[in-house]
């Protein structure tokens, strides 16, 4: 490194030590990597990842040290809860066991894909639980006491989840009730409409061959499927990665070197293809778990590609600056609970299509906590702005192991309880924490 | 510089109930010319600048916008006439990236999906044409200092190429090279022929880039002064009031009559 370069990097570090005091500052940490030539005309302090796999471990090791712990302590403690089941119980590791889990994640997952959206606003919901019971018995009335097709029962059910969002978000964003106050009044409200639609009788079975009842217990039997979504995705992830790579070469902007975009390929492959296997092990691809992914995709692509995404995660950071660029906060806000409500909604549907009935139960006991646990341990900031649809899927795979293996070794309820509190008590700690980090780390 | 300015203020009046915050203010900017707006606490700064920003709507008094009359009710309006408005502080989202905020509310996109590789080459554009220096178009905002963080929310304001951008206390939290680099920004814009309105309390920022000095004193005008002809002592005065001109004496002449 020339001596202008040094220089250069340590006004940057004085430069930046005056915003945040603390000398862990990102230029300090990535003292390799800082640009020593030849890109002054953008910047001497650019912090340029190294090419290559060791400067893939500098980056990682400046997250980790800034607080941007991401999805880290997640996969930790996932590994970790699955070496301490698979200890307790040889059968927890079982195709059989983790085909099971793979489909009960479906339910409180898609919730909790929802509850992103809000939490990404840095508010709350609280009304998911009911209003995932209240789609469930609007289908089961429809469909089953009414007599109409389940396409449009399940549509409609859809809808009612919909617009109960929308109502919350109109009360929060046009009246300025606090989304806490007003989605617990949806907590009690649709749960009371849940049980008024459902009458008398209390239960309503649904019929086992129709498309609702499907949902949790089809699986692509044929070996093919999970091979193939696995091969489609490995395949399409990295025909994306490549391009994008290309056009940004082309464009003159940073890009990632094709050495990290097959190592990212590789690991996503192993991901891929060992959960595949393991599912063709047993009876093949689930339904259930499909539709999931496609879903915890969709809401990605939605978040970090499109302008409603962005918006979200501006409104997450702050809602005057996104005032001020011209976002209509009221209809955002609106938008996000609506789209809360109908992932609570489908979700419910698939709770429902579990134990094959609406019942009055339906949306209580642990759901919500499950859900909104879910987002937090899978890395969504409850402050906001922070996070990814991902974290869904590995909170709940988080929450639905620990059920699963609880309830191998004959645990029960209570203890189950306090165990998913204490995890959620933990996720939220983490986040707090890295929060703080992040802070001081001038990251946040 | 052209003959017609870009704004024109003639004869502005704003009521906040009891209190006339305004009273038949003028005020000119040309293109390429940077007019520095000051004045004590509660001399109407900030209120000025927000009824031509469509914060506030006037009561009374014309706004020409290149020689016509303009209304403004919205800001909207004013970004639709091409004004742009930096305010000092609330303007970025902390967790959005460089790109992410400069084109916050007006993103590219091809077939409804951003194209995040053509704001990125955008960004670096600008940001190299205005010589904006900072560590990475891609971190989070929340790692740039205060003046980067200003420079950047000025670089935004600059997207939709307006005719005239107002600086609400662009240097007030800042540091002196972190003001150095906001002033140096300044000067960019009046070399690429923008009207700047400049508001500051700090009268060294004023006497290094304003090309003119607007006073303003309880809500009116108190004369209006070229910086390179006029001591630091006389703007002090004039915004204090220990002075006495052709203006305070005219208007104050006014509102007597106005009285009987």
């Amino acid at each position: 490194m020339s001596t202008e370069g040094i220089e250069k990097e340590d006004s940057a570090k004085t430069d930046l030590a005056k915003s945040a005091p603390p000398a862990d500052t990102p230029s300090a940490d990535a003292e390799p990597g800082v640009a020593k030539e030849a890109v002054t005309a953008v910047d001497p302090r650019l912090v340029v990842r190294e090419q290559g796999f060791a400067g893939y471990l500098t980056e990682f090791k400046r997250r980790m040290r800034g607080g941007e712990l991401g999805s880290v302590p997640v996969i930790v403690g996932l590994i970790l809860i699955m070496a301490i089941f698979q200890g307790l119980d040889d059968a927890f590791l079982s195709a059989q066991n983790l085909s099971n889990i793979s489909i009960d994640i479906a339910g409180p997952g898609l919730i909790a894909v929802g509850i992103i959206f809000v939490l990404l606003l840095g508010e709350i919901d609280l009304s998911i639980g009911s209003v995932s019971g209240l789609a469930g018995a609007v289908f089961a009335v429809l469909a089953v006491q009414e007599g109409m097709p389940e396409v449009p029962a399940i549509i409609l059910a859809v809808l009612v989840g919909t617009a109960t969002g929308a109502f919350h978000g109109f009360f929060f964003a046009r009246i300025g009730v606090p989304p806490l106050v007003v989605t617990l009044a949806g907590l009690l409200g649709w749960q009371g409409l849940m049980l008024y639609i459902l009458g008398s009788s209390g239960t309503i079975n649904l019929d086992s061959d129709g498309i609702v009842a499907k949902l949790t217990t089809y699986y692509f039997t044929d070996v093919a499927a999970a091979y193939g979504l696995a091969a489609v995705s490995v395949g399409g992830y990295f025909a994306a990665a490549y391009f994008g790579a290309r056009r940004r070469e082309a464009a003159g902007v940073p890009s990632r070197p094709l050495s990290e975009i097959v190592l990212r390929t590789v690991v996503l492959a192993v991901l891929a293809f060992v959960p595949a296997y393991v599912l063709n092990q047993y009876k093949g691809l689930p339904l259930a778990l499909l539709i999931f992914l496609v879903v915890v995709v969709g809401a990605d692509f939605v978040l970090r590609r499109t302008g409603f995404g962005r918006r979200v995660f501006a409104l997450g950071g702050s809602v005057e600056a996104s005032r001020r660029a011209g976002i209509n906060v009221d209809l955002m806000r609106i938008a996000v609970f609506s789209v809360s409500g109908t992932l609570a909604a489908i979700g419910g549907l698939f709770m429902a299509s579990t134990i094959a009935a609406a019942n009055q139960g339906a949306g209580g006991g642990t759901l919500l906590m499950n859900a909104i646990a879910a987002a937090v341990i899978g890395g969504t900031s409850l402050y906001g702005g922070r996070g990814s649809s991902w974290s869904a899927l590995l909170g709940v795979l988080v929450i639905m192991s620990i059920q699963s293996g609880l309830a191998l070794k004959g645990i029960d309820a209570p203890v189950q309880y306090m165990i998913t509190g204490s995890v959620l008590l933990a996720a939220v700690v983490i986040d707090s924490v890295s929060r703080r980090t992040q802070k001081t780390a001038g990251r946040a | 510089m052209s003959a017609t300015p870009v704004l024109a203020l003639r004869g502005i009046s704003k009521r906040f109930g009891a209190v006339q915050a305004l009273t038949d203010v003028d005020l000119e900017v040309r293109a390429g010319e940077v007019v520095a707006l000051v004045g004590d606490n509660g001399a109407g700064k900030s209120t000025l600048v927000k009824t031509v920003a469509g914060v506030h709507a006037i009561d009374d008094g014309i706004i020409e916008w290149g020689g016509r009359p303009v209304r403004i009710h919205k800001p909207h309006d004013a970004q639709d006439l091409g004004i742009a408005t930096v305010y000092q502080d609330l303007s970025l989202c902390d967790n959005l990236d460089v790109v992410g905020n400069l084109f916050l509310g007006q993103e590219i996109r091809t077939v409804g999906v951003l194209d995040e590789v053509e704001m990125e080459r955008r960004s670096r554009e600008l940001l190299t044409t205005l010589s904006i220096r900072i560590p990475s178009v891609r971190i989070p905002t929340a790692s740039l200092s205060g003046g980067q963080r200003q420079t950047v929310a000025i670089a935004r304001s600059l997207l939709g190429d307006p005719k005239l951008v107002i600086l609400d206390e662009p240097t007030a939290a800042l540091g002196v090279e972190q003001t150095a680099q906001v002033l140096d920004l300044v000067e960019r814009l009046r070399e690429r022929d923008h009207a700047v309105l400049l508001i500051s309390h700090n009268m060294e920022d004023v006497k290094a880039v304003a090309d003119r000095v607007a006073v303003l004193r309880l809500g009116r005008n108190n004369g209006v002064f070229d910086v390179a002809t006029t001591t630091q002592e006389e703007i002090v005065a004039a915004i204090t009031g220990a002075t006495d001109n052709a203006v305070t004496r005219r208007s104050a002449r006014g509102s007597a009559e106005a009285a009987k």
